[in-house]
């Protein structure tokens, strides 16, 4: 395996996993033959082909191939699509939402998950053990079913309709506290912390000059995931804020619209797939390798 | 806990003065300082802690649990959507869904789509991911090709596959026409529509699990398959006998996320179908769970029930997580036995071989109480 693609540790488990010293031998690392490069590229078009076949839905015009099999490249009619989504939908505004709505999520939960990880990780407390099992122990709690009282309380606020209204459910999540902490427990070492205090540093000015730059490769991790999540969520901002819709609320509602062709709908859902795209398209070694590294989520 | 966090507000006043105190300090009170500096210090040592996880508790106390809490008190009031809090009516609300065709046909639903994705895709996931365990040419291409689907949102999946699955000009269909097949009811009829949803949450996640277990695979030492092959083993049984006991814990962890994820689907099947009236098919043939409780709650008014509905899930959820977890234990328990049998019963591996699945073993143990 090589190290290039290989994550930064961020549990004790994985710096095992990276063996860069592996032995070739007798046939365990020959290069694998046809076949398996077959496969991938039949698992690969699997992955590709609705893409593709919602793009060249989206690009032609309204009937064009009922009851034959689908053409193979795209039409031409893709802009004009594009102009009939933008017209029943407003989707510029609605990208807005989703870009502050998930930026605003994924600040504050890389801040919070920081601060309480390296807490956790590092410093000496009371309390400290049965928090952390707190901790571990919400991860696998539904919050999604607190949706009423939490939409009662939106209500009570007058905050209905509001991207704040969006954001509050979600702006800790105690899976970000237990991934800080497990990446910073094992990569800054007590003598740092203590050298840091010994020459007079305040806890805070310890934490952003010896916590913050040791954790950097473990908060873009979590942010990137953080912001996929934030940005594909769909049933809260639906609920709670239909009237001023993130993208991907305002793409559902371009299916539900009348008149509206199904080439239509597909030239808005590819328009709505560019952003996250241009995503994997820059971050996608870093999605790689952050999922396999344990930053998930379910 | 909420003792704990309480101290924040004092000290921050606190360290407030002591940048006061620093600023000022220059001249006049330079015998007092060390003390109070220490007094300080001691001071911003203690309570620092609790003051850098007081945000995450105080947020997720307010709007993780509360609410969790709370749709409890709601699920034992009559309450209603306009109207607010009625009477105090019991677990009434309990005992009228626990008698509702429609719970148990949501409960029905959600549990056919939860095992027609996750069991597929656990295969599926696996296959993929001893494909690429292998000293492949262009590795991270291949694996972000896997992972494509991933940053397809469920909102544009579904639509995307809700217009495929098309009864009457749907791409599926035409090509089931094509070739001379009935075309498939894939939003009126029960099985189908499972299916059909199924296959979005498959296609969406398989990849990405797939890049999980390959890492676990990653993390089965290397020696093991050497001396594996040494003694004659093939690629098959490799993969039986030391890759797939290897990777149990991750495969543990995989099916816990996707059984969380699994029993909470809705964007699909709220989305899979928009000229039904009826949330989740004409005659609810794919409202699951969360979806009924949407409707419950959103549609009909009755916020009582939808909560009670909600906690039903929440301890259904509780208990299949439990269930997995005590189930991947006795597993992991009786392994020792099986690899012990496999040694007797194989003639080929001599005294080496033994060794080898004694440690492979020990190994494995020491892995499965890492976390």
């Amino acid at each position: 395996m090589s190290l290039k693609t290989a994550p930064r540790p961020a549990r004790g488990n994985v710096a095992a996993r990276i063996k860069p010293g592996r032995k070739r031998s007798f046939g365990l690392d020959r290069r694998p033959g046809f076949l398996t490069y077959g496969l991938l590229f039949a698992f690969f078009l699997g992955g590709a082909y609705p893409l593709w076949w919602s793009f060249v839905t989206g690009s032609s015009s309204g009937g064009a191939f009922e009851g034959a099999l689908p053409p193979i490249f795209p039409g031409e009619a893709f802009l004009s699509n594009v102009s009939e989504v933008f017209m029943t939908i407003d989707f510029w505004s609605a990208l807005a939402n989703s870009v502050i709505v998930s930026s605003i999520i994924t600040i504050s939960v890389v801040g919070f998950s920081t601060l309480a990880g390296y807490s956790f990780a590092k410093l000496r407390f009371r309390g400290k053990q049965g928090l952390m099992v707190f901790v571990v122990a919400t991860l696998a709690v539904p919050t999604q079913l607190g949706i009423i009282p939490l939409f009662m309380m939106m209500k009570q606020f007058g905050w209905t309709g509001s991207l704040g209204a969006i954001m509050v459910p979600t702006l800790v999540t105690a899976f970000g506290v237990f991934f800080m902490r497990q990446y910073l427990v094992d990569v800054i070492p007590d003598e740092l912390i203590e050298a840091a205090r010994v020459d007079g540093a305040s806890m805070i000015q310890t934490f952003w000059h010896v916590g913050v730059p040791a954790a950097r490769p473990a908060m873009a991790i979590l942010g990137l995931f953080t912001f996929m999540t934030a940005w594909t969520d769909y049933l809260w901002p639906l609920l709670v804020a239909p009237q001023n819709p993130t993208l991907q609320v305002a793409l559902s509602q371009l299916q539900s619209a009348k008149y509206v062709d199904h080439t239509i709908v597909m030239a808005g859902a590819v328009m709505a797939t560019i952003p996250l795209l241009l995503l994997f398209v820059l971050a996608g070694k870093q999605l790689v390798s952050g999922i396999m590294a344990g930053a998930v989520k379910g | 806990m909420t003792s704990t966090i309480s101290p924040p507000s004092g000290p921050r006043q606190e360290r407030g003065a002591r940048r006061d105190e620093k600023a000022g300090a220059s001249g006049h009170e330079t015998r007092s300082r060390p003390s109070l500096r220490a007094k300080l210090g001691a001071l911003d040592v203690k309570v620092s802690p609790y003051l850098y996880i007081a945000p995450f508790f105080i947020l997720f106390a307010l709007v993780g649990l509360f609410p969790l809490v709370y749709t409890f008190i709601v699920s034992i009031n009559d309450w209603d959507l306009l109207s607010g809090a009625g009477d105090w009516v019991g677990m009434e609300n309990y005992v009228a869904e626990l008698n509702d065709p429609y719970f148990w046909n949501s409960l029905f639903n959600t549990f056919s789509i939860f095992l027609l994705s996750a069991i597929p895709q656990l295969i599926a996931a696996t296959f993929i991911a001893a494909i690429l365990d292998q000293n492949l040419r262009a590795k991270t291409f291949w694996r972000m090709g896997i992972l494509l689907p991933y940053v397809v949102t469920p909102v544009a999946v579904t639509l995307i596959f809700s217009s495929a699955f098309d009864e009457k000009y749907g791409l599926i269909n035409n090509f089931l026409q094509m070739l001379n097949f009935d075309a498939v009811g894939w939003k009126s009829e029960v099985l189908p529509s499972h299916i059909a949803i199924a296959s979005m949450v498959n296609w969406r996640w398989t990849g990405y699990n797939a890049l999980i277990l390959l890492a676990a695979m990653q993390a089965v030492p290397r020696e093991l398959h050497e001396s594996a092959a040494l003694d004659g083993a093939g690629a098959f049984r490799r993969f039986f006998s030391i890759t797939l006991p290897g990777i149990r814990p991750s495969m543990i962890f995989v099916i816990i996320t996707a059984t969380v994820g699994g029993l909470q689907i809705f964007t699909e099947p709220k989305l899979f179908n928009p000229s039904s009236s009826t949330l989740g098919g004409p005659n609810r043939e794919y409202q699951t769970t969360v979806l009924y409780l949407w409707d419950l709650a959103f549609n009909r008014g009755d916020f009582g029930k939808a909560s009670a509905v909600a906690w039903l899930l929440f301890l259904i959820i509780v208990l299949v997580g439990v269930l997995n977890f005590l189930i991947s234990r006795s597993i992991a328990s009786t392994n020792g036995d099986r690899s012990g049998k496999l040694n007797r019963s194989d003639r080929r591996a001599a005294r080496k071989s033994a060794q080898q699945n004694a440690q492979g073993s020990a190994q494995e143990n020491s892995k499965e109480h890492r976390p």
